[in-house]
């Protein structure tokens, strides 16, 4: 079971009030109307499988009750960081390093 | 037309009592409660109603003349106070920066005090109730067996349970049943 | 005599209490202290199984979880019955009653053994060769077949009497082991004042220090050593020493699950105490000091009763006070097999032969032998045993070829020793190979862990404790250590030649021999995950704990592949077999699922409902009067709340508020509707989608002011749609000032439906004009019922003139009350969920995931006219818009009528246009809803159907397995089409 780190609670809490919220950083356009298909089959549908570094969602649904975002590495289960909603997905090279 | 009837209060809980030399379960007194969504300036709004500032850091309390009021995330807090349940904490209701609505039904409460009583809370309970991680005065929405509720630390050795009163029974089973186990 | 085997002034246990208990029905002897295992060894009952797949005689092997062979029952009462107990861990209690498994009639001659003969037609991957062909054979002949030999042990008929209990734990230091290694780490955490939990599975403290004569520390034997440690740790308030307690599970971020047995041991058990208690531990370091396990000999004739692991029988003998035999041999490739052996002849058993494996030994060792007067055979096999349920002699072929036999009563092996990674391993540790050594160690720990011990290969009891001080970051203190024994030696793999005659057993259990693991890779499983699939071996409850590494030696060798290039099959919880009970812990009958009832359960209760479960609610679902059938109590309850008036349980309903000077702006991005022209005081149906255009959830929305909405769902969805909203709010428009907040439970809900409903509520609302002119249908008022705050809606789920009064939940059953002392005299009935059911589908009205499953839209379920098109956005819009969603020839919500108006169409059931087309036939759709309407006196369905309301007034056909129902396809609504009855 994981220990989660809420970055809204400033706490580490057990998994069990938590839920996954699936992938982090898909953007939903304002302006969906115009989407095309394809824009819209790559928005709604299509998701990273990543064994290494996944940016997911988080819910402290039994706890605060907010959405976050975090890296965790999908082998070690170990989270290289968790962060608000609406703060920047962290760049790619920001990602390697936490990584090492 | 005819005078209507006057309905009369009956909590989910009301005849729930136990204790063994580790630990005593009660149901809490009728409280009125009020549950607070505010953004920081409602927050400050809000705090003209109970006359003292709503607890800023996660997971704190504070009170004053028994009204309190828990920190449940960054724009939710829980207000409560036994005194006069009947007359509700009842702040204006429609207010631009927050929402502050009336729950004193939807929950129930449960105290569990004695030295077993983190041992009971821990037998469905997986946080860390150490007084180093949860002293007197913390308080957080978390899990009990499969029910959410809300601990409250009121003392060393006393803690107050809410819970939605439809998960009362199970939540009061978990309890007595973590009571059993309690003298280690 | 009773206990031969049992040596006086050996062994640690008083031998002052005597206990009597029972194997397979004989009673025996034994003393406090022993195991199941010592107390049969000291009775000289070495026979105590049969194997799994040629119910070959075995004995027990090891004295420790390891064990492959010593299943036993252990039975307390009918209920009580525990399969597959290890005799070797399983503590001895007065009238204990243990029966051996896997034999028929007798342990001692049994019919399955004829397997055994058969042997050679049950090769490796006997079943994936052998129940392919022909299909048919399938269900007559091998699945039967399978079952009858699947399955070790009998599970007990009756339910689990005993108590289990859960607690969860928090600690600095959790270490598992309490062996030296363990015992030094607990002391050194303890003294830096961090917070201690210390296990081990044995009932005391000490691990192998218990079973070793020849090491001293601190001028004490190992096991006064450890019990003054245990001791001086018990006393600390920092300390929680956890006997009979197993670090089963090694989960993310050092979470370790133990469970503890409490009442396995006794006698009698207090009715008090739980059988076992689960601890799920999170530990900020979790020091693992497992030890290590001894192989065995992998040899022809290996598994005959009376072959054990030498360092089981030091142990017997020096803990237990027992000897395994009297004219011992020892077949060994390790050190420590010579210490087990002149143990043994120091307590005064002949030792007929050392025969060892290698060809050179240390001298040092040789020279003990001869001073025991010891004969020693070097560079030596043992080539086959002898003796049907217990070894009576062995074959030994000397370095030069030479063949010499031996008659003996039992024999030692030794293969060496292999450290436990099972926990290190679960943490996702990757063990490392060591060449020198031949054996995994721990390599880099991903969490917070540290090895100690014998589960590093550390050998030397200085070391060990030095290790084990140095994990807590001390600096390691001066022990007093005297131990001489030396632990050198070893081998992973078969000894001898492959192709002799007679079975070399790797697994014992599951009858894996080196020549099965041979024919494994001869038939193309060159990983080692494959030879074990195909092989099983290692997949016996014993998981694979002697034959591992041995198996993976065979097939490298034959590969002709470095060893770790095969790889090492993964370790998974549990280390041993765990019951059940320890799991589930508290969470059993009423504990299993929270089971929600309403304010007003107690009226249903006492006025005789039965009830159905809708998500965790239980809901009334009729209220049968003496001698009604439920048919005729639905079809009633219908009846009367169409004639008069009934009354109506909804407090289940979800409710939310939803505030806030954004609230009109945000209903309209989370509904299909538009909520900007709803005045207050007005409501609306609403319907929710996720993005992908499908209906989630349903309601009625009330207005109660310009910012405050009261949103009503189904009763299943209340959590997953306050999620959904919350998920929107906070993460795609977090600017928008919203706030919403669960109020399902402060309401009880309390519909009150028909031509009387006015007639019977008016009275008790205060503050509010309801009359049909001021408080038409689709409408909602803030005032009092029965003096206390309400919230009434003006709706109707049954299309009669309906209210819903929402009050305080605590005043629910009273003002039920109350509407009900008007509601009777009028002649009017409560109705449970099957009434609603039927008067919502005379209606038309759909229940979302049951008329709707996920992959229907609005349009298919024929409500386009909740869809405000003019919208710039809401959830779904965009994807309302996919090419399948608006082609033709979707299925969509239409009524049927069935030609016989009394059949009754069964939910589910699939319709096709031509019932005498080929099969497999074309489907058209399928029925979602269907009911007998005792209001229309015929039978009433709704379905979805493929161009659904371009067929209307099409027949179309129900084939069912006995017959063929001819249906017509019409609209939704069957009752008060112009809906003229919800304006009365």
């Amino acid at each position: 079971m994981l220990l989660i780190h809420c970055p809204y609670c400033e706490a580490d809490h057990p998994e069990l009030e938590f839920a996954n919220a699936g992938e982090a950083h898909i953007v939903r356009p304002r302006e969906m109307s115009n989407m095309s298909d394809e824009d819209f089959e790559a928005m709604f549908f299509i998701r990273d499988n990543p064994k290494g570094v996944s940016l997911e969602r988080w819910r402290h649904v039994h706890g605060c009750g907010r959405f976050f975002n975090a890296l965790r590495h999908t082998v070690s289960d170990t989270f290289l960081k968790v962060y608000k909603a609406g703060e920047a997905r962290p760049s790619n090279d920001e990602i390697a390093k936490l990584i090492k | 037309m005819a005078k209507s009837p006057k309905a009369t209060r009956v909590l989910p809980n009301q005849d729930h009592l136990t204790s063994n030399a580790f630990v005593t379960l009660e149901a809490a007194p009728a409280a009125s409660r009020i549950s607070l969504r505010a953004s920081p300036r409602g927050a400050a709004a809000f705090a003209k109603n109970i006359g003292f500032d709503l607890p800023a850091k996660p997971s704190t309390s504070k009170s004053k003349s028994g009204v309190v009021a828990l920190w449940l995330g960054p724009d939710e807090w829980m207000v409560f106070s036994e005194s006069e349940p009947e007359k509700s904490l009842q702040p204006r209701r429609d207010h631009r920066e927050y929402s502050a609505t009336d729950i004193s039904h939807r929950n129930t409460a449960y105290i569990v005090s004695g030295s077993g009583a983190q041992a009971t809370l821990n037998s469905s309970c997986p946080r860390d109730l150490s007084q180093a991680t949860f002293p007197v005065g913390a308080c957080s929405r978390t899990i009990l067996g499969k029910a959410e509720v809300i601990l409250y630390r009121t003392g060393k050795e006393k803690f107050r349970v809410e819970c939605w009163r439809s998960f009362a029974p199970y939540v009061w089973g978990l309890l007595v049943s973590g009571a059993q186990d309690a003298n280690l | 005599m009773t206990q031969p085997f049992r040596i006086k002034g050996a062994g640690t246990l008083p031998h002052t209490r005597t206990i009597q208990f029972t194997f397979d029905g004989q009673s025996y002897e034994g003393y406090e202290g022993d195991t199941l295992a010592s107390a049969l060894l000291a009775n000289g009952v070495h026979l105590m199984g049969r194997s799994f797949k040629y119910h070959r005689p075995r004995g027990v092997v090891a004295a420790g979880p390891e064990e492959p062979n010593a299943l036993v029952g252990i039975t307390r009462d009918r209920a009580r019955h525990t399969p597959n107990v290890r005799a070797s861990v399983q503590e001895l209690y007065d009238g204990l009653n243990a029966t051996s498994q896997n034999r028929f009639p007798t342990l001692n001659f049994d019919i399955g053994a004829l397997n055994s003969l058969m042997s050679p037609f049950f090769p490796a991957g006997f079943y994936y060769k052998t129940f392919k062909w022909p299909a048919k054979a399938w269900d007559a002949l091998y699945e039967p077949f399978i079952r009858r030999a699947a399955g070790l042990g009998e599970a007990p008929t009756e339910s689990d009497p005993d108590r289990y209990v859960n607690r969860f734990a928090h600690c600095d230091v959790l270490i598992i082991g309490g062996g030296a290694a363990g015992l030094a780490a607990a002391q050194a955490a303890a003294e830096k004042s961090q917070s201690v939990i210390l296990c081990d599975e044995n009932p005391a403290m000490g691990g192998w220090l218990l079973a070793d004569s020849d090491i001293q520390i601190d001028g004490q034997t190992g096991a006064q050593w450890a019990a003054n440690m245990a001791a001086e740790l018990a006393t600390r308030d920092n300390v929680r020493l956890l006997t009979r307690t197993t670090g089963f599970g090694y989960f993310q971020h050092n979470m370790v699950g133990l469970v503890e047995r409490i009442t396995d041991h006794q006698a009698r058990p207090e009715p008090s105490q739980p059988r076992e208690r689960m601890w799920q531990v999170r530990a900020k370091q979790v020091v693992i000091a497992q030890g290590s396990i001894e192989r065995a000999m992998v040899f022809p004739g290996n598994d005959r009763p009376g072959i054990v692991l030498a360092g089981a029988a030091q142990k017997w003998l020096n803990q237990y006070g027992v000897s395994v035999g009297s004219r011992i041999g020892v077949y060994t490739a390790c050190d420590t097999a010579y210490a087990a052996a002149f143990d043994l002849h120091e307590a005064g058993i002949g030792i007929e032969v050392i025969v060892d494996y290698r060809k050179v030994v240390d001298e040092t060792i040789l020279a003990q032998a001869r001073e025991h007067k010891i004969e020693v055979v070097l560079g030596a096999t043992v080539a086959q045993t002898t003796g049907r349920l217990r070894i009576n002699g062995m074959q030994v072929k000397t370095a030069t070829g030479e063949q010499k036999e031996f008659d003996i009563d039992a024999l030692l092996m030794s293969a060496g020793w292999t450290p436990s990674l099972h926990l290190y391993s679960q943490s996702r540790g990757k063990p490392v190979w060591d060449e020198a050594s031949q054996r995994f160690l721990p390599g880099e720990s991903p969490q917070d862990c540290i090895c100690v011990g014998g589960c590093t290969g550390t050998d030397s009891m200085e070391q060990v404790l030095a290790e084990a001080e140095r994990a807590l970051g001390n600096k390691p203190r001066k022990f007093d250590i005297e131990d001489d024994v030396s632990t050198d030696g070893g081998i992973i793999g078969a000894t001898g030649n492959s192709t002799e005659k007679g079975k070399a057993f790797v697994d014992f259990q599951n009858d894996v021999t080196a020549k099965d693991i041979a024919l494994a890779v001869r038939e193309g499983m060159h990983s080692i995950e494959h030879v074990k699939r195909y092989t099983t071996n290692g997949m016996a409850t014993d998981q694979g704990k002697l034959s591992n590494m041995h198996g993976l030696a065979i097939a490298a060798n034959l590969l002709k592949k470095p060893i770790p290039e095969v790889g090492l099959t993964t370790f998974r919880p549990p280390y041993t077999p765990t019951t059940f009970g320890s799991f589930v812990g508290h969470t059993r009958g009423p504990l299993f699922d929270p089971e929600r009832k309403t304010p007003i359960h107690d009226w249903a209760v006492e006025n005789g409902a039965d009830f159905e479960p809708v998500s965790l609610w239980q809901r009334a679902w009729y209220f049968p009067r003496a001698g009604e059938t439920m048919h005729e109590a639905v079809d009633r309850e219908c009846r009367t709340t169409r004639e008069i008036a009934g009354i109506f349980d909804a407090s289940t309903l979800g409710k939310i508020e939803v505030t806030g000077p954004d609230a009109a702006a945000f209903m309209n991005i989370m509904y299909t509707n538009s909520w900007d022209k709803l005045k207050a005081g007005r409501a609306k149906y609403g319907i929710m989608c996720r993005e992908d255009g499908f209906i989630y959830d349903d309601g009625v929305v009330g207005k109660l002011s310009d910012t405050r909405f009261h949103v009503t769902t189904t009763t299943g969805g209340a959590p997953r749609v306050l999620n959904h909203m919350e998920d929107y709010l906070q993460t795609e428009f977090p600017e928008m000032k919203v706030w919403l907040t669960s109020t399902s439970e402060q309401w009880a809900t309390i519909a009150v439906q028909g031509p009387k409903a006015r007639e019977i509520i008016e009275p008790l609302v205060t503050g509010a004009d309801i009359s049909a002119e001021n408080f038409p249908h689709m409408s909602v008022v803030e005032c009092k019922v029965c003096g206390v705050p309400a919230r009434l809606f003006r709706i109707s789920f049954t299309g009669e003139l309906g209210f819903e009064i929402n009050v305080p939940a605590d005043y629910g059953r009273s003002i039920w009350d109350a509407v009900w002392r008007r509601a009777q005299p009028l002649g009017a009935c409560a109705y449970g969920t099957e009434a609603m059911h039927v008067m919502r589908a005379e209606k038309g009205y759909i229940i979302v995931g049951q008329d709707t499953d996920g992959t229907v839209t609005p349009h298919d379920a024929g409500l386009s006219w909740a869809i405000a098109k003019s919208k710039p956005d809401f959830v779904g819009k965009r994807g309302m818009m996919r090419p399948d969603l608006v082609r033709e020839g979707r299925r969509q919500l239409v009524g049927l009528k069935t030609s016989d108006p009394g059949k009754v169409l069964e939910e589910g059931a699939q319709i096709v246009e031509d019932p005498e087309q080929p099969v497999p036939m074309k489907m058209l759709g399928f029925v979602t809803s269907s009911y007998w309407s005792g209001t229309l006196g015929k039978s009433i369905a709704l379905a979805l159907i493929e161009d659904g309301s371009l067929r209307l007034g099409e027949t179309l056909y129900v084939p069912m397995a006995d017959e063929i129902i001819e249906v017509e396809v019409t609209g939704t609504v069957f009752y008060d089409e112009k809906g003229e009855r919800l304006h009365g």
